[in-house]
């Protein structure tokens, strides 16, 4: 894919200082672009400078037209998941300071269709998501008349809590190996999920959710290269919960 | 079937395979490399029963073992009903078209008709 590099000329004043940078942001429109380009902008920062308020400073001076998916700007919400210097990362959890670089690049999400410039599809990581039954499968329920508080032991419950921190911001997807290659392939985030109500004591979907991601594009088809869990920024472990999962699957673990 | 098992199978030949092979070089080293090569001693090898049958053990295990492996990297490659239907049933008759064609060669060296 050629990609052709425009440098665009800011149309208010930035103040140049040794406190700015170059942000190179991939501009695609998947209805009239053929490839992306990557369009160059002087960006004044500070310390504290996160790279989605970078973004935001040339959608607001510079311009306009960037598209970028943001909400909360505190990491809780996992909408600003980009390639930040080619890594994949949360933009308002990624300080410009950190990355001991004045150029940035910022880029969409690989293993995603794009939408436009840095915005990518969810559709489909929404739809595995979906698909392993995210919910406490069982007959009773802790709001029916005459049934107790499903109680768990905090040993219980750390089994399966820091997969339950997911914000399905879909960093660890766009990390994948074989999902770059594997377009049916769970995915990294769907397994983790799948995972996290497996290890759950209150949750009685155990044979459904083993028998969905036991399939010739499910499970079997991690490589375990481990960067799913290296790039999520809420300390979930993807790889993990794949090698416990395989261990039900294999017998190891009841 | 289902994927688990066929990984399951995937493993055991695997193991089966690493353990048997060690045995096979072992027994090369019973005599020089170069006469463990020659002709009168590989057909040696088959006319002794329970090696020919560990061979025969060697090649299913690794057939098995071989071709799942190259389905598992041309599923990874491409997908689509069609193209996935090809590589799974072209995976099974081509394990089973090597499987037959190692048989004859050990059975025909075997009973001597090499």
């Amino acid at each position: 894919m050629a990609v052709e590099t425009i440098s665009k000329t800011p149309e208010v004043s930035v103040p140049i200082s040794s406190n700015s940078i170059i942000l190179r942001i991939s501009r695609f429109n998947s209805k009239t672009d053929s490839s992306p380009t990557f369009a160059e902008f002087k960006v004044p920062v500070q310390k504290w400078t996160t790279v989605l308020e970078a973004i935001l400073f040339v959608k607001q001076n510079l311009d306009h037209s960037v598209a970028v998916r943001y909400s909360c700007r505190q990491a809780s919400c996992g909408s600003c998941g980009m390639q930040i210097n080619g890594k994949p990362s949360l933009a308002c959890y990624t300080k410009i300071s950190e990355l001991n670089s004045n150029v940035v690049t910022v880029e969409p999400m690989h293993n995603f269709p794009i939408i436009r410039d840095l915005a990518v599809d969810f559709k489909q990581m929404f739809a595995t998501h979906k698909k392993m039954k995210p919910y406490i499968v069982r007959e009773d329920s802790e709001v029916t008349p005459g049934t107790k508080e499903f109680l768990q032991t905090p040993e219980d419950v750390e089994k399966y809590l820091q997969f339950s921190y997911c914000i399905k911001c879909g960093l660890c997807n766009s990390s994948c190996p074989t999902m770059a290659t594997d377009t049916s392939f769970i995915g990294p985030q769907g397994l983790a999920q799948a995972y996290r109500y497996v290890a759950d004591n209150r949750d009685d979907g155990k044979k459904e959710r083993l028998k969905i991601i036991d399939q010739s594009h499910g499970i079997w088809r991690c490589h375990f290269a481990g960067s799913c869990s290296h790039v999520c920024p809420k300390g979930v472990d993807p790889a993990m919960a794949i090698q416990l999962l395989r261990g039900y699957l294999l017998g190891f673990r009841k | 079937m289902r994927e688990s098992i066929i990984m399951k199978i995937h493993y055991a030949t695997a193991l089966g395979a690493v353990a048997l092979v060690a045995i096979h070089i072992l027994f090369r080293m019973t005599q020089n490399f170069s006469e463990s090569l020659q002709y009168q001693n590989v057909i040696a090898n088959y006319h002794l029963l329970p090696y020919a049958l560990m061979l025969e053990v060697v090649l299913i295990l690794l057939s098995v073992h071989g071709f799942n492996g190259l389905r598992v990297i041309l599923l990874e490659l491409k997908q689509g009903i069609m193209y996935e239907k090809m590589i799974n049933y072209g995976s099974i008759g081509a394990m089973a078209a090597l499987i037959a064609y190692g048989s004859r060669t050990i059975l025909m060296a075997g009973i001597g008709m090499s």
